[in-house]
């Protein structure tokens, strides 16, 4: 079977409430052990662990653009060209870059990820890789995960500070980056986990990864570049288009009667986003309103609103910034989460407490179906993330963009690759109006006498053909080299090879 | 050879570069090639039949430039050469 | 009747695609400093197409000519005299230009066959310019004066400030001729654009000398400079309530009453007329 007809076996998308006709699958988590082994460098950890051809190993993607470990687990399966591996990070930076020998030498022949961009994209795309790209969702993973879907023969566990007993936390060490959210799963169901630090102390006062399912503990030099972790500080963009459309979505918040005691949030961390919440702030500041939680990747400017009182908490599966791995650290009201307990559909998770989201999108179309996953061209640029999972569970999911990029207009008839389905976006804010997603009866009859330059989709849609022409329809790809994996484990879309 | 060039390769701009030729030639690079080729080449064609022009080379290096950009670039171009 | 004008270079494509989405009452395309005396070509063959294809802006459409003084204003006009804008922004100004500029604009409209008459605005931004405001005020098409105040403190080789101390006489002169002929007094930019505070005060300031519209060099400035220049919500309410009061005593057949324990009579009822007009037309009732 080639890998078309494969991917036309699997599961497809049915809709976004469809997780709910069907029950949680369990296996069982690992083994838990008292001991742990130490180990002294990565070949000791293969001969040990006995890594060989077929198996899984897993990484997080916390170290993001500063990761080593990936890279050194990468560097020794090229030295002993073992074949055929399962690599399932739950993200891929520039800086895994090795990886694309991995997969050209047929050393790594299928992956799992949420997210990735860069050489590896490039080279998947090439369609290089010899089996599947799964492309997951946040909370997507750890449901495949627990479920046994996806079973981890080895989880690689980066890990800032251990300590004796193999108990690992992330908001200290020169490796520092704050909560290991996406790791959990990993820690709680893989076969064999190791710990790979550069800072092991006797013994530490908080834990985020328990000691009980730590195999073993492998020290190294160090596990990471400070200086790709986390960014110095997180800006709010100073672009009037991006201020414009943070303004307009703010103000929609408030109309929508949003901005109230006990409300709920999360955004991204780039500039248009925080420019949100700083409009949502001022709001907040303006109506004396205090807000339960903030959650997600956290940055400094959320942790700011926290100290100030606007928020009872952080809900944190990520830290982005400096500033959020020191309120980790030292507020207690600031809290980790895992990334199951954030985003998974059957966990409760998090997100089906959000008030309202703030998401990004490279291409939305008519029928609100959001890509993020890859560009207009078919060329895989990221993933899905937590988008899915926070545009399900968020009463109002709002998808803040340019109308039109470098000529290009953001609002397609079709969008190339879907991530998350129409039927989970809410409302389109754009510098040239705001388009709230016609099932929303609800929202538009809140809206009926704002003077917001509320229009439908399709208007925008011509508005902005009306300034960019008719773009060409490109051909259409047909070799499959991966999938869009809903947060469910159902197909939404695929990913096709460039030329 | 007469040649002359007006605009930029900033963002939403775009180089335009003409010089004599024998007949009209035009030469496309754009980062959005692949959705507009044909948009910005009937630019360029339909503007050198206003002016009446049949021998000139047009090169565009096209940064996502709108129509009236690239037409307005490719005016001043053979203005500047004396067209 | 503006509040705000927003200057965007004539040069720019990327800025100019978005000139009409950050509610400028007028856009000012601008021609004169923002365009390298290398790229005037350029900057006009951009903004006459650009025009072309927009002839729906939503707002007013001024282009910043270079000054009379100079040999580039011919082939600005040339190039951008048509129905697609409303308005002549004429740096440098003085009486004997802006009637110069009137013949050459009253030519261009009827060759063109204009369906409509080109206004001006001067820039107040010379000494000689402030000493000839009420002059220029009376100069035909003139429908509002600019003052620009850097220039202005380099001909009077004094230091700008944010305080603008020493625009005080200027702001007035220009606020005075303006209204004396209900025109619109078009305060100076306030250049530091990370200054939003700043910007608030300077508004403050502009409006105190009777100003009653404000360039901006950015569009990050309009949202506050449509704020406060607006009336307040207090004095919005107040001119309702007088509006109201107005008409019930008129039905009674009489023209002076108190409110508040305030006499209201004829420059009163006025001023409450104003700001009722400016709140309507920019959507504040």
């Amino acid at each position: 079977m080639n890998k078309n007809e494969f991917v036309n076996t699997l599961p497809k998308f049915s809709g976004a409430n469809e997780y709910k006709k069907v029950e949680r699958k369990l296996v069982n988590k690992k083994a838990t052990s008292s001991t742990v082994k130490f180990l002294k460098s990565m070949p000791e950890a293969f001969d040990e662990l006995k890594i060989s051809d077929g198996m899984t190993l897993s990484f997080h993607h916390h170290l993001r653009n500063g990761d080593y470990v990936q890279n050194m687990v990468s560097e020794e399966i090229l030295k002993r060209d073992i074949k055929d591996l399962h690599y399932a990070p739950s993200s891929i930076f520039p800086t895994n870059e090795i990886l694309c020998k991995l997969i050209e030498n047929e050393n790594v022949t299928t992956i799992d990820t949420n997210y990735l961009n860069g050489p590896v994209a490039v080279t998947i795309g090439e369609g290089k890789l010899k089996n599947l790209l799964y492309l997951n969702t946040h909370g997507g993973r750890p449901r495949k995960i627990e479920s046994g879907e996806l079973p981890i023969d080895v989880a690689f566990i980066a890990c800032p500070t251990v300590d004796k007993n193999g108990n690992g936390y992330g908001g200290k060490g020169n490796a520092a980056c704050g909560s290991l959210g996406y790791a959990h799963s990993d820690l709680e169901y893989a076969k064999k986990v190791v710990l790979v630090t550069d800072n092991l102390v006797d013994k530490l006062d908080r834990v985020e990864l328990d000691g009980k399912y730590v195999d073993y503990v492998l020290v190294v030099d160090s596990i990471g570049d400070a200086n790709g972790i986390v960014s110095g500080t997180t800006k709010i963009t100073r672009d009037p288009v991006g201020l414009k459309i943070a303004r307009n979505t703010a103000k929609l918040i408030d109309e929508l009667g949003l901005v109230k005691d006990g409300m709920s949030m999360q955004t991204g961390a780039g500039g248009t986003s925080l420019a949100v919440a700083a409009c949502v702030k001022d709001y907040m500041i303006k109506k004396g309103v205090k807000g339960s939680f903030a959650s997600g990747g956290i940055t400094s400017y959320f942790v700011d609103m926290q100290k100030a009182g606007l928020f009872d908490e952080l809900k944190d599966v990520q830290c982005f910034d400096i500033g959020a791995v020191e309120s980790y650290n030292t507020n207690p009201s600031h809290h980790g989460m895992s990334g199951s307990k954030y985003g998974n559909p059957y966990d409760d998770p998090v997100v089906d407490y959000l008030d309202f989201v703030i998401l990004g999108a490279t291409e939305i179309d008519k029928d609100f179906n959001v890509n993020v996953a890859t560009d207009s061209y078919g060329k895989i640029m990221g993933g899905s993330g937590g988008h899915s999972d926070t545009a399900h569970g968020a009463k109002v999911s709002i998808i803040t963009t340019n109308l039109i990029k470098s000529r290009l207009p953001i609002i397609k008839e079709h969008v190339t690759t879907i991530t998350t389905p129409g039927e989970d976006i809410d409302v389109l804010v754009t510098e040239r109006g705001i388009a709230i997603n016609p099932k929303r009866v609800d929202l538009l009859e809140k809206l009926k006498d704002s003077k917001l330059p509320l229009k439908t989709i399709d208007e925008l849609y011509d508005l902005a053909l009306s300034i960019t022409g008719v773009p060409n329809t490109l051909p259409t790809h047909n070799d499959v080299v991966g999938v869009v994996q809903y947060r469910d484990g159902t197909i939404i879309d695929k990913l096709y090879k460039i030329y | 050879m007469k040649t002359a060039q007006a605009g930029s390769v900033e963002s939403n701009d775009c180089l335009v570069t003409v010089s004599e030729a024998s007949a009209n030639e035009i030469v496309i690079s754009s980062i959005v090639d692949a959705f507009f080729h044909s948009q910005i080449e009937n630019v360029i064609k339909s503007t050198l039949e206003e002016l009446s022009i049949n021998n000139v080379k047009v090169e565009i290096m096209d940064k996502g430039a709108l129509d009236y950009t690239i037409k307005a670039r490719l005016v001043t171009a053979l203005e500047r050469m004396g067209k | 009747m503006r509040r705000s004008t927003l200057f965007i270079p004539g040069n720019n494509p990327a800025m100019l695609q978005n000139a009409d989405v950050f509610g400028a009452d007028a856009v000012i395309f601008d021609l004169e400093d923002a365009v390298n005396i290398t790229e005037k070509d350029n900057a006009r063959n951009l903004i006459h197409y650009y025009l072309a294809t927009h002839s729906n802006l939503p707002m007013e459409v001024v282009v910043r000519i270079n000054g009379l003084d100079t040999t580039f204003y011919q082939k600005d006009l040339e190039a951008i005299v048509s129905d697609n804008i409303d308005t002549i922004m004429l740096p440098k100004a003085r009486v004997e230009y802006l009637v110069k500029l009137d013949e050459i604009l009253t030519r261009l409209e009827k060759e063109r066959k204009l369906t409509k008459k080109i206004k001006v605005l001067p820039i107040v931004e010379l000494a000689i310019s402030v000493l000839e405001v009420n002059e220029v005020v009376k100069c035909p098409r003139v429908d509002g004066v600019l003052l620009g105040a850097e220039d202005l403190s380099s001909d009077m080789e004094v230091t700008r400030t944010k305080e603008g101390k020493e625009i005080q006489y200027a702001r007035s002169a220009v606020a005075m001729a303006c209204k004396a002929y209900q025109l619109d007094a078009i305060d100076t930019p306030f250049t530091d654009v990370n200054d939003p505070e700043g910007l608030c005060k300077d508004c403050g300031n502009a409006i105190s000398y009777g100003m009653n519209a404000k360039a901006a060099i950015h569009p990050n400035q309009l949202d506050t400079i449509n704020e406060l220049f607006l009336p307040t919500e207090k004095l919005i309410t107040w001119a309702l309530r007088v509006e109201k009061a107005t008409a019930e005593y008129a039905a009674k057949g009489i023209g002076v009453f108190s409110l508040d324990g305030k006499m209201i009579d004829k420059p009163v009822m006025e001023r409450a007329n104003k700001i009722l007009v400016k709140a309507r037309k920019f959507g504040a009732i």
